[in-house]
């Protein structure tokens, strides 16, 4: 293996070539990272320009809410300002949460380490000449972080609203059993919401922003006992902020496939009432 | 000047690279060692303007001090309004079974607080009372809980202060460097006064040379004379030795102190300390019967203040107002017998030890909370998780008392510039020391050390000479390891002196195997002369073992003669042929100094000195 | 319960060196630094390793264990099985100086660099007041036993060599962030952090993290919310606007800049 001047092969260090001496399988991780993130990017990207099957009332995909484009009836509980929006409405405030993901401090350990490969794992060198961290454009916009989670409550709070929705009696159409449709409803739909809004807050309210903001900007938490009671409850979320970050991931995408199994007719609501 | 000629630890030059030349550097005090002691000592003559360097023979910041656990003792009475230094130095003299030097015992409870506060204005954050002063914990042998703590990492925390506060004033630091000989040079009335230090960088093996009317020595203690010692490679009693060479004088070197509770197992961590505060904060000793024993060893001089049953000993913990310590919080020497006394009549654990009881005390948080790096150490060294399960624990070798002789007030030994500080001065801690009381006797004496160092060299008219040929003469003995053929390996040699210290001049000690153990010294000393060491000068641990090993010879000779002459039982020195403390050596120090030969010590009995009438008052009835 | 260990160790200086082979007896409950001591009493004498308390308290025996920053004191061999062969090298991040022991001099010239703590005066009485949950952050840092680890697997210097100049290291941003955490600390050190010390070199990959023998979270707890308070001075329009229409942060209250 050549030898390098910079890196572990630089000058004056222990000279050893390999670029590891690590024996376990420390590819695994970053693999599997890329993988799983990668066929995200695939799903969220083709649903996002799709365009259509992403509401099935009472159920609106979370990767279409709010819909402020020109969406389909019912689709829009906040009105339609980007009515003129040549594209899929899903374009309009998708930049939100992905901004608010792509800056996540959890998320750029991880892409930074299965896509970017630096480092691929600790203690295995990485394949770049040089490295600037977060000091230049683009990367130095990663500090905007916080603004993305200011955004990221109110998507958090169109969500919320979007479960209550869901609650809503379903259309005839969807009727089941004896055709019964007035009432509240409870589906399998309404359960998936459930389930992702509640991962979306736990991501959310983990985020390392969130726990400076609550209380962590603080140098005195005995002048502030509720922040620093605040800051204790989110400082103990953020300990999981990763596993949160995955759940959401994946309860954002079933949710939306679910939506779109309904509204393209591939299979019927599970309805419990 | 390019980077590369500048020594890459402390930014010196490196003249040592030019042709033939040692490398040499002047300097107003010269600090040895790194501990709490010499740090504190370098910020002291640094802040008195003196130009201060400080020498170590590890890494800066990873002196024996880091190993501290329990905390800083000090009457600030944070935690209890009627401690004060009155009750601080009665409780120091009492452990130390008033063979303490009273006049430093005195300073040291005076000054103690402010030096614990002094650490706080440099950036220690010490744990907190609910008023938001610093805590302070119970220690045995301190009557009110008095020990200013950070968790059980209150040495990590006082070394990192220091270090901080000397780096941030701007203190140069010879890291990795070891002295080996003290440069004199005639002084105005014909004694030999200090010139200057002597030593190689470990890291190339090159020497060095700093002139300097002032050395203030700072290297810790001995303890790795002893095969189960709580003290790490660099204990090896370089300053002892030091100074008896340039003709010091040490003093109580009989009183070694074995702590307690050390870690029995795994082998490779036996000797481990494990910190008093498991005591502190409510573990109990108890032998293979399940039997908490210490209430069977509670001596006469302390049973009026020592709970004699369980329930008040437990009640102890909550309302220290009317109930009397539990025996577990006798003075360290006290525990330490007793426990020898259980393993030895068949009452110890499987490992050799006995039980050292928490979990069952305590919950879970709360050990986990108050004793973090204990958990850590039992959990990834033993394997046993203290929350559930009791510890397995022995003696192990932890301080020695004894040490060089020096004026209480100015740290001065008997060489003019020449100055000691910390566990390798005597005096302070009499024949047993109180846990607590060595973080804080390292700050008092470190500061007026440095103060008075800094003092001597300004008013100095003229500074003493280096002479070469001293310089040469400790190039060629540095270098004799390396001229011997055939001989033994240093660590053989260790190996059997650890041994020898530990089995004859251990816990309990008998004329018959003092006498042997001078004997197999000797053999030693003879055999350390054609030791030989291979490889190179450049970072070579065989070649740094043979030079330290003289000391070490050195030093535990003198504690065996002193111990072989001492015909009685005190504190940190116990004979079993003489098992009562004496009114008649209550009166006495041992004195040791190098022998005419210069190859061995000879000893002397000197009058302790006399306490003043105003402080005798506080032991009057007790 | 003994067994023989087979052992590569990396045996060298700065011009040169390779992983020697060799075999040495252990025994149960023992750690890597046993075996090498073991080494060096019986058939290496002069091996370099640099070691203290041997209780995981000093930090002095980092090094590298089959690949990984560990320190050679905490490492059971239990950990391994009998029949692996471990391999041992020295830090790959600082110059070597032999065998296992590397020039940790880098680490030095940094905290040099870093203004240290400056208090205001004490209370009337002579004493200070803080309460136990404010000091309770710059705890954790402070159990930092300096073994620099952090600074060793930080990919930031490891596999640049260049940014050594603008990077203090993890071990440092702790500083940092402890520092500012202080309640009674009168310096403000975020503009230093973001440009002498080069925070923002630091792209969160949590190494530093994994392979604290202390435990201590140096990227939740003390890089990022040293992120964060950076934004809060520099990136924070809504701060900057305040400060504009004269609403200062009162963050900064008592503070002046370094």
């Amino acid at each position: 293996m050549a030898t390098t001047d910079h890196g572990v092969t630089s000058p004056g260090r222990a000279r050893i070539d390999a670029r590891t001496l690590r024996e376990d399988r420390w590819w695994l991780q970053p693999l599997a990272t890329f993988v799983v993130f990668s066929a995200f990017v695939v799903y969220a990207t083709s649903r996002a320009f799709m365009g259509r099957d992403y509401y099935a009332s009472p159920y609106l995909s979370p990767f279409y809410s709010p819909c402020l484009g020109d969406c389909v009836e019912g689709a829009s509980d906040f009105g339609q300002p980007f009515g003129w929006w040549p594209l899929s409405a899903a374009l309009i405030i998708l930049i939100f949460p992905l901004g608010f993901r792509m800056t996540c401090y959890y998320y750029r350990k991880s892409y930074y380490r299965a896509f970017w490969l630096s480092p691929p794992a600790c203690a295995v060198a990485e394949p770049h000449a040089s490295y600037s961290g977060e000091t230049r454009f683009p990367l130095i916009l990663q500090n905007v972080h916080r603004w993305f989670w200011y955004a990221a409550v109110l998507v958090g709070l169109v969500l919320t609203y979007d479960v209550l929705l869901a609650f809503r009696p379903m259309p005839a159409e969807y009727a089941v059993g004896d055709g019964e449709t007035s009432g509240i409803h409870m589906g399998l739909g309404t359960l998936l919401m459930i389930a992702n809004v509640v991962l979306i807050w736990l991501y959310t309210l983990s985020c390392h922003s969130c726990r400076h903001i609550v209380g962590g900007r603080l140098r005195h938490f005995s002048k502030h006992p509720v922040r620093y009671r605040l800051w204790t409850w989110v400082s103990r979320l953020n300990g999981s902020h990763g596993r949160w970050a995955w759940y959401s991931l994946f309860s954002v995408a079933i949710v939306d496939l679910y939506v779109f199994l309904l509204a393209t007719g591939t299979i019927q609501d599970v309805r419990f009432f | 000047m390019s980077e590369s000629s500048r020594h890459p630890m402390t930014g010196n030059e490196m003249s040592y690279y030019a042709e033939g030349g040692i490398e040499r550097h002047q300097y107003d005090v010269v600090v040895v060692g790194a501990g709490g002691a010499g740090l504190r000592a370098a910020i002291a003559a640094h802040e008195a303007g003196a130009s201060t360097a400080i020498v170590c023979k590890s890494l800066l910041g990873k002196a024996h001090t880091v190993m501290a656990e329990g905390g800083i003792a000090a009457a600030m009475g944070n935690r209890w309004p009627e401690d004060n230094w009155e009750v601080h130095f009665r409780d120091t003299m009492r452990g130390g079974k008033m063979l303490n030097h009273w006049r430093m015992a005195q300073l040291h409870a005076q000054e103690a607080p402010e030096r614990v506060m002094e650490l706080e204005d440099w950036g220690a954050l010490f744990d907190r009372t609910e008023d938001g002063l610093i805590s302070q914990r119970d220690f045995g042998g301190h009557k009110y809980a008095r020990l200013a703590h950070v968790g059980d990492r209150t040495g990590l925390e006082m070394i990192r202060t220091l270090q901080q506060r000397a780096v941030q004033i701007g203190i140069d630091v010879f890291m990795e460097c070891t002295v080996t000989e003290l440069l004199q040079s005639p002084g105005a009335d014909g004694a030999d006064v200090i010139a200057g230090v002597f030593g190689y960088w470990r890291e190339t093996g090159r020497f060095v040379t700093i002139e300097s009317p002032a050395v203030i020595l700072a290297t810790g203690g001995i303890g790795k004379s002893f095969k189960v010692t709580s003290n790490s490679w660099e204990y090896t009693g370089d300053g002892h030795a030091l100074a008896l060479r340039a003709g010091a004088s040490l003093i109580n070197m009989e009183f070694v102190q074995f702590h307690p509770t050390g870690m029995v197992w795994p082998p490779s961590v036996k000797g481990l300390l494990v910190t008093e505060s498991v005591r502190g904060d409510g573990g109990v000793l108890k032998n293979s019967e399940g039997e908490r024993f210490m209430f069977d060893y509670i001596p006469e001089f302390f049973k009026a203040e020592t709970a004699d049953t369980v329930e008040e000993a437990d009640a102890w913990y909550e309302d220290k107002k009317n109930n009397r310590r539990p025996p577990e919080l006798l003075p360290r020497d006290e525990v330490a017998r007793a426990i020898n006394s259980e393993i030895k009549a068949g009452r110890g654990s499987p490992h050799g030890g006995i039980y050292l009881d928490i979990a069952s005390r305590r919950d879970a948080d709360f050990i986990r909370k108050r004793l973090p790096s204990m958990y850590h150490q039992f959990k990834e060294l033993a394997d046993v998780d203290i929350t559930q399960e009791p510890m397995e624990i022995g003696p192990t070798c932890h301080y020695v008392m004894g040490g060089i002789e020096v004026d209480p007030d100015t740290e001065l030994s008997s060489v003019t510039g020449l100055y000691a500080v910390g566990e390798c001065s005597g005096g302070m801690h009499g024949s047993n020391r109180l846990g607590g009381n060595s973080l804080s006797d390292l700050l008092v004496f470190g500061r007026r050390a440095g103060e008075s160092a800094a003092a001597y060299v300004a008013g100095l008219a003229q500074r003493p000479a280096v002479s070469e040929e001293s310089v040469r003469a400790g190039g060629w003995s540095a270098l004799a390891p390396f001229q011997a053929e055939g001989g033994d390996n240093p660590y053989t040699i260790q190996q059997e002196l650890q041994q020898a210290m530990n089995d004859l001049v251990g816990i309990i000690r008998t004329a018959s195997e003092l006498e042997d153990a001078l004997v197999r010294i000797e053999e030693l000393k003879e055999r350390a002369k054609g030791m030989t060491v291979e490889g190179h000068r450049q970072y070579n641990p065989g070649w740094h073992l043979a030079l330290d090993l003289r000391n070490m010879l050195l030093v535990s000779e003198s504690i065996a003669k002193a111990a072989l002459a001492r015909q009685e039982s005190r504190g940190g020195h116990t004979r079993d042929d003489f098992p009562k403390t004496s009114p008649e050596w209550g009166t006495r120090n041992l004195v040791v100094r190098l022998d005419e030969h210069g190859t061995g010590v000879t000893l002397q009995e000197q009058p302790l000195p006399e306490m003043p009438a105003e402080l005798k008052k506080y032991f009057e009835g007790a | 319960m003994g067994y023989d260990l087979k052992m590569r160790v990396w045996r060298g200086d700065e011009s040169g060196g390779e992983l020697a082979d060799y075999t040495v007896e252990v025994s149960e409950g023992e750690v890597v630094l046993d075996a090498l001591h073991r080494l060096q009493a019986t058939q290496t004498g002069d091996l370099a390793i640099r070691w203290n308390c041997k209780a995981g308290k000093c930090g002095s025996c980092s090094a590298e264990i089959n690949g990984r920053p560990r320190l050679l004191c905490m490492t059971r061999l239990s950990d391994f099985e009998p029949t692996e062969t471990i391999t041992v090298t020295p830090m790959r991040t600082f110059p070597v100086i032999r065998d296992l022991v590397t020039d940790v001099s880098f680490n030095y010239r940094k905290a040099r660099q870093l203004p240290g703590v400056q208090l205001g005066p004490r209370d009337a009485d002579g004493k200070r007041r803080m309460a136990q949950i404010d000091v309770e952050r710059g705890q954790e840092f402070r159990k930092c036993i300096e073994c620099f680890l952090c600074q060793d697997v930080c990919h930031v210097v490891r596999d640049h060599e260049d940014n050594k100049e603008a990077f203090a290291g993890p071990r440092f941003f702790l500083r940092y962030a402890e520092l500012d955490m202080h309640p009674l600390d009168t310096h403000d050190r975020r503009e230093l952090a973001q440009g002498a010390a080069g925070l923002g070199l630091c792209n969160i990959t949590k190494c530093c993290t994994e392979v604290c023998p202390e435990g201590i979270h140096i990227t939740d707890n003390a890089i990022i919310p040293m992120k964060e308070r950076v934004v809060d001075k520099k990136y924070d329009p809504l701060v900057w606007l305040g400060n504009k229409i004269g609403i200062r942060n009162k963050d900064a209250n008592g503070r002046t800049e370094v």
